[in-house]
């Protein structure tokens, strides 16, 4: 699905991603985690496109990303920002079909795929004519998901998708996401850094720190071998919290 | 959508262009913003319209500058000036002597000097009467004993040749606390003690009403300023008739009727028209017409004209600043320059611009000077454009990078980004700044009065030149007023532009 070879990214002279090699795989769901700061949300931008790599290549299903490729690229993945990044101005619905709208789809053929993808998510029936000032946190998430979702990508990138979300939500939103990824069976990466959560969604987990990838493989793998007395700390770290 | 946008910026660049009432094909005469000039002005409208030629007269031009460039570029046929004016203001530096040479000067710009009028207008420095006599203030050089006087002098006579510098020079005065002012602004400082000295005509009057004493030239510094006429030499050509009626009054008025025609105007507030139609009944023996103006039917031309000067501005100001507040926004460089250039724009006091802009207006055949003046549009433009621009560019640079990037990441190309988020997420910024624009253009409208553009600063400018308080209000209330109109249309504006999803969230 990704590549990316030798990809460093700097930003006013401070490395924010450094020599970073990456495959992934189609189909699985990756999870890039780390500390604050380690660069995991630089990675997913630059798959993205919206930045350009300093130095290396970014290649998207064989195609680099390039400024010029991207915005083609873009419309076949899916993007969640931390929060949602619902647009205020437009209603739920009205932000699920902005793209599809824009590209000329026929009225009838919106709302049929607004339709299907309304099964995916617990969604009440009159919050699709609502502004986001007036729905609630993992709603709004749930609109955001479902607008990545629009024109059927064939990846899904997710930066923090929980972060905003209080405890409960929390868990129960990560059930349902977790079911999407498992029904649609499409490629995701998930920017996390909550190592549960990470265990949770991950067929692979990516663990980065200060913008060098330390260890990418299961759970279990970093679990039991890791190849940094970091891994262990930061796993280590998560749980005593947890626990305590 | 993209057909729908396009109609509508023809729509509203037609609205912004095009004048509501075309130019009228006739003479033109001009006049100075003060009252003799305007009188003058007016009997030569009267003496050509009693031999049947209908003339325009753009009243209250300004001042000799901008009437002599309005005269050389056609944009007026004729208008009064004076002997000393052109020899040591037109003519600066020339080192011109007498009227023969003035005349043959003059004629190699195609313009021709009538014979004087038949009474001298010259400068004196008058004080009220009472206070010279305290101090035994009889001449100019008397003065030179009272260094602690305090002079208020018009702009022009602060920069004349033979103005202030030379008098100074001349008299060897002493004094520092000098400014400069409005002329009739400086009568009223003059009466309330504000200021000790003034320049005053010597048919002022002004000097009657408040008791002002001319001091005696002593040194004889201040030359001859003989009223007369200069006109376009081809306005023999066009108009014989008219030229032939106007010349009739060569020698025909006196220095003491000329007092006689300012006081019935400024003391007695009959209007300038009136004053000139009944002289010329008087003697020429022609009768002229006069249409009776009621306040009412001054109201409405003011109304139209003053809406003239701010649609045609406010909508190009829109056409040009939404783009360069765009482009300011997205192109770091190009937007700092931008703003600073609309910013310095904002600096240039209102008289300058109007200025330096009658010359290229005119020379691209647009009206420079008089009603649909687009030098006073073109400054009004200028002066709209700062709000406008820097708004636009503050409400796109202020959306959340989050939304940015959303918008970016979803795909949509940029210019259906401008146009389906950051604008709609900037509209209330953006139309903060249109609402700031159009109150200010409406209030800064009444300046365009200063070239004899007409609208509500009209009113205001007579005045203060006749010292009314009535006519200023005639342009000052409605001017309020329309201010506060256009406040409660953007309002309006508001609700139908602004997205509900934003206007939700300002509610909390």
């Amino acid at each position: 699905m990704y590549e990316l070879c030798d990809v460093s990214r700097s930003f006013d002279g401070t490395a924010v991603v450094e020599r970073v090699d990456l495959a992934i795989e189609a189909g699985k769901t990756t999870v890039l985690i780390g500390p604050s700061g380690c660069g995991k949300s630089t990675l997913l931008r630059l798959m993205l496109g919206l930045i350009a790599p300093g130095s290396g290549t970014v290649k998207f299903e064989g195609a680099q990303v390039t400024p010029l490729s991207a915005p083609a690229l873009r419309r076949r993945m899916g993007y969640v920002i931390q929060g949602g990044g619902l647009f205020p101005h437009l209603t739920a619905r009205e932000n699920v079909a902005l793209l599809a709208r824009h590209l000329g789809w026929e009225r009838e053929r919106i709302d049929a795929r607004i339709e299907s993808l309304a099964r995916l998510a617990q969604i009440a029936p009159d919050v699709w004519e609502r502004y986001p000032i007036r729905i609630s946190g993992g709603q709004q998430q749930r609109i955001a998901l479902l607008r990545a979702l629009m024109l059927d990508p064939d990846v899904l990138l997710l930066d923090e998708p929980l972060g905003a979300l209080d405890p409960i939500v929390r868990a129960d939103l990560q059930e349902e996401l977790k079911e999407v990824f498992d029904t649609l069976r499409k490629s995701v990466v998930l920017v996390t850094h909550d190592m549960s959560e990470a265990a949770f969604f991950a067929d692979t987990i990516v663990l980065m720190k200060r913008g060098r990838i330390v260890q990418s493989g299961t759970f279990r793998e970093l679990d039991e071998s890791p190849e940094d007395p970091f891994v262990t700390r930061f796993i280590r770290a998560q749980r005593s919290f947890a626990a305590g | 959508m993209r057909k729908r946008t396009a109609a509508l910026l023809a729509v509203v660049l037609v609205a912004a262009l095009v004048p509501l009432s075309s130019p009228v094909d006739a003479p033109r005469v001009g006049s100075k913003k003060f009252t003799e000039s305007v009188i003058l002005g007016e009997l030569v409208a009267a003496a050509a319209s009693g031999a049947g030629v209908e003339v325009l007269h753009a009243r209250e031009l300004g001042g000799t500058r901008i009437l002599f460039q309005a005269l050389l570029s056609g944009e007026i046929d004729v208008y009064p000036e004076y002997t000393g004016t052109i020899a040591k203001e037109i003519l600066a530096g020339e080192g011109i002597e007498g009227e023969g040479e003035l005349r043959s000067r003059l004629l190699e710009d195609g313009v021709i000097v009538s014979r004087p009028f038949g009474f001298n207008n010259g400068y004196a420095i008058g004080m009220l009467e009472e206070r010279a006599q305290k101090l035994g203030i009889r001449t100019v050089s008397d003065l030179a004993s009272h260094p602690d006087l305090v002079f208020g002098f018009s702009n022009e006579f602060m920069d004349r040749e033979d103005g202030w510098p030379a008098l100074q020079r001349v008299y060897g005065l002493a004094q520092r606390d000098v400014s400069g002012m409005d002329h009739d602004l400086a009568y009223r400082q003059l009466a309330s003690g504000s200021i000790d000295a003034m320049e005053v005509y010597t048919t002022d009057a002004g000097i009657r009403y408040h008791g002002i004493r001319t001091l005696e030239d002593d040194r004889g510094h201040f030359p001859l300023y003989q009223a007369l006429l200069l006109y376009r030499a081809d306005l023999a050509e066009r108009e014989p008739q008219m030229v032939a009626a106007m010349l009739a009054l060569e020698e025909r008025i006196s220095e003491e009727e000329m007092m006689a025609l300012n006081a019935a105007a400024q003391l007695e507030r009959i209007p300038e028209r009136e004053v000139a139609a009944s002289f010329i009944a008087r003697e020429l023996g022609v009768e002229v017409e006069l249409e009776t103006q009621t306040r009412w039917d001054r109201l409405c031309k003011h109304t139209l004209e003053h809406l003239e000067l701010v649609r045609r501005s406010f909508l190009l100001a829109v056409l040009c600043g939404l783009p360069l507040g765009i482009l300011a926004a997205k192109k770091r460089r190009a937007g700092q320059l931008i703003l600073a250039v609309v910013g310095v724009i904002q600096t240039i006091p209102a008289l300058a611009l109007l200025v330096v802009l009658i010359e290229p207006a005119a020379a691209l055949g647009l009206t420079g000077v008089g009603t649909g003046s687009a030098a006073a549009i073109c400054a009004l433009f200028l002066y709209s454009l700062l709000p406008i621009v820097r708004n636009t560019c503050e409400g796109l640079r202020g959306i959340p990078p989050e939304l940015r990037e959303s918008a970016e990441a979803l795909g949509l190309p940029p210019a259906a980004r401008l146009r389906l988020v950051e604008l709609p997420l900037a509209s209330r910024t953006i139309l903060a700044g249109l609402k700031t624009a159009a109150i200010l253009n409406v209030g800064f409208a009444t300046l365009g009065a200063l070239i004899g553009a007409g609208g509500y600063g009209q009113p205001i400018l007579t005045g203060i030149r006749l010292d009314d308080y009535a006519l200023i209000l005639e342009g000052a209330l409605p001017s309020a007023a329309l201010a506060l109109l256009v406040q409660a249309l953007f309002e309006l504006c508001d609700r139908i532009v602004i997205p509900a999803g934003l206007r939700l969230s300002s509610q909390g």
